[in-house]
């Protein structure tokens, strides 16, 4: 019998990051502060 | 029904404040950012680290007013995301890992150090024929090549325990090394080397 030799199509593998990785983030978000300075923007985390 | 707010405008709501905006961004393209994060690592938790990464950028850009309404948000993301994904893959070449197959075999050029059972079995037959040929050595031969090969003295500490010069000691581990190679040529012994 003849050998196919067709490339098997790549399967993409469907993922989502966990609750837990977008829920640090969010919290990330609302920690963060930033304050304005004579032009310069500095980060601040308020926890 | 919901209405589906563009994201351009969530990326606007979320830099006046709106924190529920930036909520509904990353659901929004989560599995999109993940898949194409994993894709390339193929991992999950590093998928989940750089995932993480590349929001506290997008975050951070946003907060800070930097980010201009060039392109979509999207493609801009998948940007960082591409970016930290070969960052990571340039901080692995600095550590360099090796995979086995079948051209190369990592145990080849490193070892324990220690010998195989084998090679191991072979040693200890050799020390035990070594130990009968000294046996066959005359006393002060003897005494000489035990103080210096197993219990690891100088010549001047085995001439200070034997009451002989160190020349003399000198002298006997001499001969008795030579008639160890003659009683080994005489017997046809064959130390195996390994």
């Amino acid at each position: 019998m003849e050998e196919i030799y067709a490339k098997k199509n790549e399967t993409c593998e469907l993922i989502k990051a966990q609750p837990e990785t977008v829920q640090f983030l969010l919290n990330y978000s609302k920690s963060m502060h930033i304050v304005d300075y004579d032009g310069l923007k500095f980060e601040n985390n308020k926890n | 029904m919901e209405l589906q707010l563009d994201d351009s405008v969530l990326v606007k709501n979320y830099i006046q404040g709106d924190e529920k905006s930036l909520e509904i961004l990353i659901n929004r393209h989560n599995q999109r950012i993940s898949s194409f994060i994993y894709s390339k690592v193929l991992n999950q938790s590093i998928t989940e680290d750089i995932f993480q990464d590349t929001f506290i950028k997008v975050i951070r850009t946003l907060r800070k007013g930097s980010y201009s309404e060039e392109g979509k948000f999207l493609p801009w993301v998948l940007r960082i995301a591409h970016n930290l994904v070969i960052d990571h893959f340039r901080k692995n070449r600095r550590l360099p890992k090796f995979e086995c197959n079948e051209n190369f075999n990592i145990f080849s050029v490193i070892g324990d150090g220690k010998l195989n059972a084998e090679k191991q079995l072979i040693k200890d037959q050799i020390d035990f024929d070594i130990q009968l040929l000294i046996e066959q050595l005359p006393d002060d031969q003897k005494e000489v090549i035990s103080m210096r090969m197993y219990k690891d003295m100088s010549f001047k500490e085995i001439s200070e325990n034997t009451g002989v010069s160190i020349n003399t000691a000198l002298g006997r581990m001499r001969y008795a090394l030579i008639n160890l190679r003659k009683l080994i040529e005489t017997h046809n012994i064959v130390l195996t080397n390994y």
